[in-house]
């Protein structure tokens, strides 16, 4: 995948984005969650996903890592593309996929492994277990989460031993070390503290340089501060997409307008 | 008297009901142990470890029990580990969710529940006779392990659902394989409660006599079993041979052989205790 912006505004002229759903349904069984989804995200930008919870969110992101094939009757209709290519075409490979789209959940998930394992884990699986290039790219994932300082003495130390906020640190080293190109989150702060949300909020900011973030966010202060495009979903629906600002101070749509100035939600 | 009174009189009454009920059970144990220590203590030695059966008790030993024990304590534990962890790992993470799978579960959790004698006759009808194994260390080890698959099989179960799914899918998410998600997280993080499980599967099969008289272990075995396709005996049927003799020397005999397996079954039970708490302390959920 192509990572310089150079390249970038070509491939959207060329009609290819980084992401791209057409109208996508997806149904729980007879429930339907998702309905018409249609969306364009550019390379190395940040996309925030709001809206009031149970709208959907967290089952649009996760189609785009196929996270959701798990659930028992879960179903979609339409074609989420990254890259151009259909990840739901018969030949797909899953496993290559997530190597590409990398996540980061809710609540900090480590593995309870020491805190070195955890971010060689996703090169392990790929047969990587030279010590010289574990110890680099473990050393330069956790730098680049901006975790080095507080754990490069101790990496052997237990990863549930560090604080919730160092941990969900852990898991976006952890998810780099693979060298996605794009990283989704799905809530990464709404089950840390103030401080450690800055951080992640910061490094969300940092990270963008070189991958494409879409981060779902119900804290709309959070959505304003670090995306360059927001999409407001209400009931299932795309109710409005666009850059940031223009959501915040100009939304085109009245729910919208309602959901931002917090009349719901 | 006020309702509040009533209810705390009740409340102490209760706790020393089940200071009585709990004390009871124990000293009952304890009188027991205690009268099986006295009688059969100065009995064991090097000697009563190392002969073979005699008509005579001062002479007999318990030799050729305890290797059989031994024998199929690591026969059983070779054939129903595999099968039960694997049989636990495939209904837990591979079987399609249905009627079938029901079926199965409530199938396995009954057979959990049936008498060790029924699984005797199944032994004795396939494994040593359909299969034409005789009477030997492979056909009892076999019906045993039968005996304790659904042990092994509900606990893997159990063990396996206990990790939490947030693990599962942070390897998922990292590109792993299902198979890759199994062996790297889910086992290694259900280890300490499929391996407890195991053993103390394998101290109930160790304790096991009414299958493996049907199965057709001896009474009395005057050689050491080489091969799994000898004839063998246990202790516990050593134990039963020697309780209905009329000679009190083998009562002392018997005694002497009850606190040998004992040990054996604590020693088992304190491993099991011991690598449960270790790793409590490691995973926290
Ligand atoms: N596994 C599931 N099975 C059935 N319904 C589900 C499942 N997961 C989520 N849902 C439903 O789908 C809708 C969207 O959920 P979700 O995507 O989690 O919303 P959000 O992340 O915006 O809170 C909700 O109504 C929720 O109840
Ligand atoms: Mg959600």
């Amino acid at each position: 995948m192509l990572k310089e912006s150079g390249e970038m505004k070509d491939r959207i002229k060329g009609g290819s984005y980084m992401l791209e759903s057409k109208n996508v349904n997806v149904f729980y069984g007879d429930k339907k969650v998702l309905q018409d989804v249609t969306l364009q995200v550019p390379e190395n930008t940040v996309t925030a996903l709001i809206g009031p919870s149970g709208c959907g969110k967290s089952t649009y992101l996760r189609l785009f890592n196929r996270m959701n094939d798990y659930i028992e009757n879960f179903r979609k209709e339409g074609d989420i593309l990254i890259d151009g290519k259909d990840i739901y075409r018969k030949d797909a490979e899953i496993e290559e996929l997530r190597k590409t789209v990398g996540m980061v959940f809710q609540k900090p998930n480590p593995f309870p492994k020491s805190i070195y394992e955890n971010v060689a884990y996703g090169l392990r699986i790929q047969g990587i277990n030279n010590k010289d290039v574990l110890d680099e790219a473990v050393e330069k994932s956790i730098k680049k989460a901006a975790l080095w300082d507080e754990v490069k003495d101790d990496l052997k130390k237990n990863a549930l031993a560090l604080s919730g906020g160092q941990q969900q640190r852990l898991c976006i080293a952890r998810t780099l070390a693979v060298e996605p190109s794009i990283i989704l989150m799905d809530e990464p702060a709404s089950a840390l503290d103030p401080i450690s949300t800055a951080k992640i909020e910061s490094l969300i900011y940092e990270l963008k340089q070189n991958y494409t973030i879409v981060v779902v966010t119900h804290n709309m202060h959070q959505a304003g501060r670090i995306s360059d495009k927001t999409g407001f979903f209400y009931l299932g629906e795309l109710v409005e997409f666009g850059d940031t600002k223009q959501i915040f101070t100009n939304p085109k749509n009245k729910k919208t307008e309602n959901y931002i100035s917090g009349r719901f939600g | 008297m006020n309702n509040a009174r009533v209810n705390r009189i009740k409340d102490v009454l209760f706790k020393y009901f089940g200071i009585v009920c709990t004390l009871s059970g124990l000293i009952i144990l304890a009188i027991f142990i205690l009268n099986i220590l006295i009688d059969g203590v100065q009995r064991i030695d090097w000697s009563f470890m190392s002969s073979l059966p005699s008509r005579f008790p001062e002479r007999a030993g318990i030799l050729t029990a305890w290797t059989g024990t031994f024998w199929i304590f690591c026969l059983t534990a070779a054939i129903a580990i595999p099968i039960g962890v694997g049989a636990g790992v495939y209904l837990e993470e591979y079987s399609k969710k249905g009627w079938l799978a029901n079926l199965l579960e409530i199938n396995i959790a009954n057979l959990a529940g049936v008498p060790s004698i029924i699984y005797g006759i199944l032994g004795l009808e396939v494994f040593v006779r359909i299969l034409g194994f005789g009477a030997s260390l492979l056909a009892g080890s076999l019906t045993l392990a039968l005996l304790i698959l659904p042990i092994i099989i509900v606990a893997t179960r159990e063990a396996i659902r206990a990790v939490p799914k947030t693990i599962k899918e942070a390897s998922f998410a990292l590109g792993a394989t299902k198979w890759q998600t199994i062996s790297r997280q889910v086992l290694p993080a259900s280890a300490s409660s499929i391996i407890t499980g195991i053993i103390l599967a394998l101290s109930r099969a160790v304790g096991e006599t009414a299958p493996l008289i049907v199965v057709g272990a001896l009474a009395y075995v005057p050689f050491v079993a080489k091969t799994p396709m000898d004839e063998f005996t246990v202790l516990p049927m050593q134990i039963f041979n020697w309780v209905s003799r009329p000679q009190h020397g083998f009562t002392i005999n018997a005694a002497a052989a009850i606190i040998v397996l004992l040990c054996f079954v604590f020693l088992m039970i304190g491993i099991a205790v011991y690598i449960r708490n270790r790793a409590q302390k490691k995973n926290p959920w």
